[in-house]
């Protein structure tokens, strides 16, 4: 039995499950995320906050601060390219990323093609908002899934809204008849094979976690009463004013998603929160990028 | 026999699936409550050895089932879980350190090392084994008994009551080292 490339690039999502990544900028942060319990990192320049703050184009990070990071821990490192930009994309499968993300935080590089992600042998994690974007990006080969949430806002409501359309998507697709499905993948815009899937398995065929605005314990364990698999917390940590303790708070939360005691006692004196930005104050919405 | 499935954190999921299949019950262990009620064996899966052994002293897991591993409760340890067992972790810190190996993290490099192989297991004859950024036995004890290599490198081994895979069982059809591990715990 040979098992592909894409089918090891899924199980290593599986083993991410219940877990946190976090986005970090230096191998400093990228240990205390480590320590914290953080199940992977996701390195980049500029947390979204500040990338939303700086404005201007927003590319791929310097290949020397990933090495940096990934000679920092020995948790998988992540690290972001540009919708459709595959030769960013190559170089970071060539200095041996664990993981890809084509994500809509980085200026796309074009608005209409996203990576064809079968061409690689890196797995891929894609942001989607509804049932449709999910299947389209693993159609395209994205070994997992993500909301897109609102990043850089510590505003939780799209990632909230994206997970709860894409589960009740879901709901739908299984209830339908088999002679529907048809119609289904065209309304979606999927391949009819992804859709039996869904209406067979009653989820994706690929992991999915939560991303965009997550900030606190109780935010990580809505997501994962929602239906999350593990959570992805970008700007909530490190804006915060005690990243470690709120790093571990937000790693126990997850574990423990179902246990308000304990998620009350991990939010218990964590200093300042992120300040965050309502979604509708922002100009940009990111979630917009990569249909 | 009832079986209790490490969940802090990663594949702890797969392995309860696998004991579905074989008809054995189990149950999630995330807090020092759900030690509670009796259990016969510990399965402590894939995932981030770093992350599960955080969590492991935050949730005050950590004694308890050390203890309980030195008293004899019949673990196996998978990919992470192998880690966790590990005597000496290279470059890293033992977590329970109940096993006389060594284990070298990320030993094939990162994920794109990852791969599929089939080789003997030690009296269940050629398995399919998956390695997930796994890790392999750089060195074994007297009281350790091996059971699988490949390519000359360690990825499976026993000792006393502990038993330990460096690839995934969970994610492969076959059933032969799960119920390699109840036969031990039985």
């Amino acid at each position: 039995m040979e098992k592909t490339r894409y089918e090891l690039n899924k199980e290593l999502a599986q083993m991410l499950k219940g877990g946190v990544i976090m986005d970090v900028t230096t191998p400093e942060q990228a240990k205390i995320a480590e320590d914290a319990g953080a199940c992977a990192v996701m390195a980049l320049e500029r947390i979204p906050a500040d990338i939303r703050a700086a404005g201007g184009v927003s590319r791929m990070s310097d290949p020397k601060m990933i090495r940096g990071i990934q000679e920092a821990v020995s948790i998988p490192v992540m690290a972001k390219c540009r919708i459709g930009h595959f030769v960013e994309a190559q170089i970071l499968e060539a200095i041996d990323i664990d993981y890809i993300d084509e994500s809509e935080v980085l200026s796309p590089a074009d608005d209409v093609y996203h990576i064809d992600k079968t061409q690689f042998r890196v797995p891929f994690v894609c942001g989607a908002r509804d049932l449709g974007e999910a299947l389209r990006r693993i159609a395209e080969g994205a070994s997992m899934i993500r909301t897109k949430g609102e990043p850089g806002t510590g505003d939780v409501v799209q990632a909230v809204r994206h997970m709860r359309v894409m589960n009740a998507e879901i709901r739908r697709v299984q209830n339908l008849r088999e002679d529907e499905l048809y119609e289904a993948a065209k309304q979606l815009q999927v391949p009819v094979d992804l859709v039996r899937y869904v209406h067979e398995n009653g989820r994706l065929p690929v992991v999915n976690f939560a991303a965009g605005g997550v900030a606190t314990p109780a935010d990580a364990a809505l997501m994962m009463q929602l239906g999350a698999e593990g959570v992805f917390v970008g700007s909530g940590i490190f804006k915060s004013g005690n990243p470690a303790k709120r790093a571990a708070a937000i790693v126990q939360a997850v574990t423990n998603y179902t246990d308000a005691k304990l998620i009350a006692e991990v939010s218990a004196g964590l200093g300042e929160a992120m300040v965050g930005i309502n979604e509708n104050e922002i100009a940009l919405l990111m979630a917009e990028r990569g249909k | 026999m009832r079986v209790g499935i490490l969940a802090l954190q990663g594949a702890f999921a797969e392995h309860g699936a696998v004991l579905d299949r074989l008809g054995v019950s189990h149950f999630e262990i995330r807090q020092r409550r759900d030690l509670e009620a009796p259990f016969d064996a510990l399965i402590l899966p894939g995932g981030e050895s770093t992350a599960m052994g955080k969590l492991l002293r935050d949730l005050d897991l950590f004694d308890p089932l050390r203890t309980s591993i030195l008293q004899g409760l019949p673990v196996f340890g998978t990919c992470a879980g192998l880690i966790l067992l590990a005597r000496d972790v290279e470059g890293g810190v033992p977590c329970f350190g109940t096993m006389d190996i060594c284990a070298r993290r990320n030993a094939y490099g990162r994920q794109l090392g990852s791969f599929h192989t089939e080789e003997i297991f030690d009296g269940l004859g050629r398995i399919p084994m998956t390695f997930i950024r796994a890790p392999y036995i750089c060195s074994v004890g007297p009281k350790t008994r091996i059971l699988a290599s490949v390519d000359g490198r360690i990825v499976a081994a026993s000792q006393e009551n502990m038993l330990v895979t460096a690839f995934h069982p969970e994610l492969t059809d076959s059933l032969a080292v799960h119920q390699y591990f109840l036969n031990m715990a039985a």
